[in-house]
């Protein structure tokens, strides 16, 4: 998700402005585009994964309702030496701060931070 | 991203790839997405998806927008175990006639909720389940129909508050207890039935996976705790499931061409007021109707320990 994504179109079709463009049916010929609509708005508190604690047990990942917990091939070695080779981010465009990350944590490695403005 | 060809043993089994995309409008803490994400990633994208009406389909669905990366189809609440018996029936004849889809196995799986499948659904799955169509249809259950405004289902427990059963001084929630779903598809002699859950992900997923590899009809039964009907919190949701299956509440079954056996070994059973007492659906019931409770899960877990002969669910213990 970028900030200056063409939102007319989803890969490469173009979405109806006039009653006529309406597909036939109301097939909906964009497979996955809800990815667009963002639910970050919804939240009032958002996880943040502390690198350090994080234990990478993909527990997170698995427990996520909205695969909002990304897992990226990225190389992590914590301040004691020991080295990870993926590690977990956060999708804060789809988070919608429900806690389950936290709460199944078995590390505590997820804080619940209230989201400020 | 294609079906998941071996089976899930670790959590570290489970396929990357998504194919279910986020931004659905589903509640904060919904199990029901959960297992939407891990159904699609074991069946992939040679499947159809044929929906019934109910919380999944309105959430994942609003028009122009759609969560599906699969072929899906959207249908009533009465009638979507036919309609995926008609897209299989439709397969099949294009496979016979024009010779399409020749080197590709395509599976149908049908989702609906616990009203469209407890209540509504019956005549249509039991239709589909008698002829023999090669279908997967698996049930999210969250217990009433939340789309709606939680009203009661078939699938309701006993004791549970919803808006038509309230609780007063003449009614004190659900009267009955729920309907045994699993032992009406039992009755139909189909070769796959299980009830799975999602505090437990690999095992639901090798459910999925045995499902999706059966070639005919069969039926998933899957806990799905809903935050708003059973008023819990957000971050609930899984330790709510995982105490269903260690109070007994919930057994997760899986029944291969009439075999039985418990895939979950409960060894030291925890008492259900913990299970109770955490959900605001269940606040109203006195000690009494704990009890009740109580004894009739005990006579449940006896029941299902005689049926897979061992001791699969042990006895009580209080901490």
């Amino acid at each position: 998700m970028t900030e200056n994504q063409d939102v007319t179109r989803y890969l490469g079709k173009k979405y109806p402005t006039k009653w006529d463009e309406v597909p036939i049916a109301g097939i909906v010929p964009w497979p996955g585009n809800t990815e667009e609509l963002k639910t970050h708005a919804w939240r009032t508190i958002k996880p943040v994964i502390d690198q350090e604690k994080c234990i990478r047990c993909r527990l997170c990942w698995v427990y996520c309702p909205d695969s909002a917990i990304l897992e990226v091939d990225e190389e992590y070695v914590t301040s004691k030496g020991r080295r990870y080779k993926v590690s977990y981010k956060v999708d804060y465009d789809h988070c919608k701060g429900c806690g389950i990350c936290a709460f199944e944590c078995p590390v505590n490695a997820i804080q619940m931070v209230p989201e400020e403005r | 991203m294609e079906a998941l060809k071996k089976p899930v043993r670790t959590i570290w089994d489970i396929p990357r790839p998504e194919q279910f995309a986020p931004g659905h409008n589903m509640c904060q803490g919904c199990a029901a997405a959960l297992i939407m994400r891990m159904l699609m990633k074991v069946v992939g994208k040679d499947a159809i998806v044929v929906m019934g009406t109910g919380c999944v389909e309105v959430t994942t669905t609003p028009f122009p927008y759609t969560s599906w990366k699969n072929p899906w189809l959207h249908l009533a609440f009465e009638n979507t175990a036919a309609g995926a018996s008609g897209v299989e029936a439709a397969l099949k004849a294009l496979q016979r006639k024009y010779g399409v889809f020749k080197d590709r196995y395509i599976k149908v799986v049908a989702i609906a909720g616990d009203g469209g499948t407890f209540d509504i659904g019956l005549q249509s799955l039991s239709g589909m389940m008698e002829r023999g169509h090669d279908v997967m249809y698996v049930v999210y259950d969250n217990e009433a129909y939340m789309n709606t405004g939680i009203q009661r289902s078939g699938a309701t427990p006993l004791g549970a508050w919803t808006t038509t059963t309230p609780v007063g001084k003449r009614m004190r929630g659900e009267p009955r207890p729920k309907k045994d779903i699993i032992g009406i598809a039992l009755a139909h002699r189909i070769p796959y039935i299980a009830t799975a859950n999602p505090a437990y992900p690999t095992d639901m997923m090798e459910k999925f996976r045995k499902a999706y590899e059966t070639r005919g009809p069969s039926l998933v039964h899957v806990y799905s705790p809903c935050t708003p009907g059973w008023r819990i919190r957000n971050e609930h949701t899984i330790h709510v499931s995982r105490l269903a299956v260690q109070t007994g509440m919930w057994v997760q079954l899986e029944i291969e061409n009439g075999k039985p056996r418990v895939t979950v070994k409960v060894p030291k059973r925890k008492p259900v007021r913990e299970y109770l007492r955490i959900q605001g659906r269940f606040r109203h019931l006195t000690e009494e109707e704990i009890q009740k409770i109580q004894r009739m899960v005990d006579e449940y877990v006896e029941e299902i320990n005689r049926w897979v002969g061992e001791q699969a669910i042990g006895p009580v213990v209080e901490e």
